[in-house]
């Protein structure tokens, strides 16, 4: 396989290329999106909400964001749901989602850091004391 | 490139892989497809994580979770449970020698939080086979600022001032044999990276040309800019077969980018570099005798001056240096020799990579800053000595090097203090022992090791280490007398200042640092005709202490001839007609009771 020869400039257009794919490795995160990924979230639709969330962080190269997945959040009737968390600010829950639902809040929330209150069930984390 | 939620960095250094990492591998990706996760979750493979010793191991990101000794067995339920639903799997998170409680994260267990990792940066963080990953990773930019925007002086005066020494064994500062090299107006010339590492015990070379191929290349790259050189060689052992696999691959990207060959990132500057596997023979890792081998030649050090700077690869300037010394260039040209040089003693700078093997919980590979103390080495990260025995001794720096027993426990370990105690840095082989080894017998095994490897061609590392065998032989039989600690001694000094090479200068020293630090074993060999340690097989009577035999009956079930008998609620007994002196019951012994 011959290809061209970079330059320098090809070399750091490669490196912000792939670090945007490999930055998870390294932890510093500004925002997490944790989808509610029980029985209860996968059968109401929990997979479309990670897949939408992952083409748009490919699309937009956002190297920023974290995303997990985690049980049930206890409320199952109004799943698919996830939980959005800004650093250093109360995460917010999110409920009765769908993939456009979904887009609409990592445009609105995670990037410009206003909250989706239409959507929002909750912020702040339960206690359990 | 494509976006995932999660990487799995499973590793595939030499351990891990033949605790069978491959198939955990294998089967994870086989359970995410079939979960329909595989555009989710990405497996990597990467190089050598460190934590031999609980293998196979895989970390989770961005969690920055370190699972251990995973099995394809374990594999759908974790994949059910972590990847699917996000719950980590307690079972198989780590827990230590000396901690209770699981610990999650890899930040947190105690092996990794006192190294320092600069030759080993990208260590269980990129595809080694990936050149993208290792560009992603800052990889070539410190070729590209060389390249673009400083001379061949200037890169020589940043690599003085940081201050790095060679980490192949010598320590000879890489900065001024780099000048040297460029002083003379012969060309062509060549840059060579020794990867010959034949000390027993040792894997530090092999895990950064396993896990990190480019930094190593980059380092030569940048070697060959400093010397106006347009040739490289990769002198690597042939019993190196990932190494050599991973290097070729290696090379192959790197020329696709145009990263070797002519014309180098625009900048005019040509250089390749050539993979030659040895044949496996110690003395080849000298420098001399190396470049010989590389010719085809019979592989034997001469006779210096003239250096390799001078004269080297058939009669051409060369600066050889070790695989971990070019690890180390990239960073200090990108970030500046004062950074390098920030960390460290007197003169000392930067860290070492150490294989850590022995008697010890956590095997592995580390890193870290010159001036550690071996006490930190052993007990933070090295997690103690295992079954609650005694710490006895270290062997650092191979059959070059020195046993440096409990009371240099404090040492801090650099160039400098380790030539003081009689030892010397080698390129890294630090093995841990306790109280079941004998170091009489362990000098002799050392000493064997260099009679073995010796090239031949001067008389006092042929024939004077062969004679320090003899004795040595002698004194394990019980055979040895008072005189023979002197002899060995004066024959020592001898040899270390007569012999041709590095590597008989320094043959003595394993016999030389045992008689200096524990005369007393060779005293109790000698004149009680006793082995301590119950090593040395013809010093052993195989007689159970009935006082301290407890009637367990171990020892009846390792001995392998049927020779010892034994009732319930009776000590055992050995019937030395039947025995074979392998000394089975006595490692299976929990209370010392045969002698």
């Amino acid at each position: 396989m011959a290809m061209a020869k970079l330059t320098i400039e090809d070399l750091k257009r490669i490196k912000e290329e792939v670090r945007s794919t490999t930055v998870l490795r390294e932890g510093g995160f500004r925002a997490r999106i944790n989808i509610h990924m029980g029985t209860c979230g996968i059968a109401a639709g929990a997979r479309k909400l990670m897949s939408v969330v992952l083409k748009e962080i490919e699309e937009r190269k956002i190297n920023d964001v974290r995303v997990t997945t985690s049980g049930c959040a206890g409320l199952c009737s109004r799943e698919p749901m996830a939980t959005v968390e800004i650093l250093g600010k109360p995460p917010v829950k999110y409920c009765d989602l769908n993939e456009e639902k979904m887009k609409e809040i990592l445009i609105h929330h995670v990037l410009n850091g206003e909250i989706v209150e239409a959507y929002a069930l909750a912020r702040g984390s339960e206690t359990t004391y | 490139m494509k976006t995932y939620r999660t990487h799995l960095m499973v590793c595939a250094g030499t351990g891990c892989v033949s605790c069978g990492s491959l198939n955990v591998k294998e089967r994870l990706e086989s359970e995410l497809k079939g979960r329909g996760l595989s555009d989710e979750v990405k497996v990597v493979i990467t190089g050598c994580n460190g934590f031999c010793a609980e293998g196979p191991i895989m970390v989770v990101y961005p969690e920055g979770i370190f699972y251990k000794k995973l099995t394809p067995e374990d594999i759908p339920f974790l994949v059910e449970e972590h990847f699917l639903k996000g719950r980590p799997v307690e079972k198989f998170l780590y827990t230590g020698p000396t901690i209770k409680e699981k610990v999650p994260l890899l930040k947190d267990i105690p092996f990794f939080q006192h190294q320092v990792l600069r030759a080993l940066r990208n260590r269980g963080l990129i595809d080694a086979e990936n050149i993208d990953e290792y560009i992603a990773r800052d990889g070539y930019a410190a070729l590209s600022k060389v390249l673009s925007s400083m001379t061949p002086e200037e890169v020589i005066q940043e690599v003085k001032i940081s201050g790095l020494r060679g980490r192949g064994g010598a320590g000879f500062p890489t900065g001024l044999k780099w000048e040297e090299g460029r002083r003379y107006d012969s060309f062509p010339k060549y840059v060579i990276c020794n990867g010959d590492e034949g000390d027993p015990g040792a894997f530090m070379d092999r895990s950064v040309l396993e896990a990190d191929p480019h930094s190593v290349l980059e380092g030569m790259i940048i070697g060959g800019y400093a010397l106006e050189a347009h040739q490289g060689y990769i002198y690597v052992r042939a019993e190196y077969p990932l190494a050599i696999h991973r290097l070729n691959i290696a090379i192959e990207q790197a020329r696709n980018y145009g990263l070797l060959g002519k014309d180098i990132l625009g900048s005019g500057f040509d250089f390749d570099i050539g993979i030659y596997p040895g044949a496996g023979a110690f003395v080849c890792g000298e420098s001399t005798a190396l470049m010989y081998s590389l010719e085809g030649k019979r592989g034997m050090p001469r006779i210096k001056p003239p250096r390799s700077t001078e004269a080297g690869l058939w009669g051409q300037p060369t600066v050889l240096n070790n695989v971990e010394t070019f690890a180390n260039v990239p960073p200090i040209l990108l970030k500046g020799g004062q950074w390098f040089a920030s960390l460290g003693t007197g003169r000392s700078k930067g860290t070492k990579v150490f294989a850590l093997t022995g008697m010890v919980n956590n095997v592995g590979l580390i890193e870290v800053p010159m001036g550690t103390a071996l006490q930190t080495i052993v007990y933070d990260i090295g997690g103690g000595i295992p079954e609650k025995r005694e710490f006895k001794a270290v062997q650092i720096g191979g059959p070059s090097g020195a046993c440096l027993p409990a009371s240099l426990l404090d040492i801090e370990v650099d160039f400098d203090s380790l030539d003081e105690a009689g030892a010397m840095m080698g390129s890294g082989g630090l093995v841990v022992m306790n109280d079941s080894t004998c170091m009489v017998d362990t000098a002799r095994f050392f000493t064997d090791f260099s009679v073995d490897e010796s090239c031949g061609k001067c008389v006092p590392c042929r024939v004077g280490m062969k004679v320090m065998l003899n004795i040595l032989n002698r004194i394990t039989m019980g055979k040895g007398e008072m005189e023979d600690i002197e002899r060995l001694e004066r024959l020592g000094h001898h040899i270390k200042e007569t012999s041709h090479c590095g590597l008989g200068k320094t043959a003595p020293n394993p016999v030389l640092s045992t008689i200096r630090y524990f005369r007393n074993e060779y005293e109790a060999h000698i004149l009680d005709k006793q082995c301590p340690a119950l090593v040395c097989v013809d010093l052993i009577q195989f007689r159970v202490d009935q006082e301290k035999c407890k009637m367990c009956g171990l020892c009846k079930k390792a001995c392998p001839m049927d020779a010892i008998t034994w009732e319930k609620k009776t000590p055992a007994a050995i019937h030395l007609e039947k025995c074979i002196r392998c000394r089975s019951c006595i490692q299976a012994c929990k209370f010392n009771a045969i002698e």
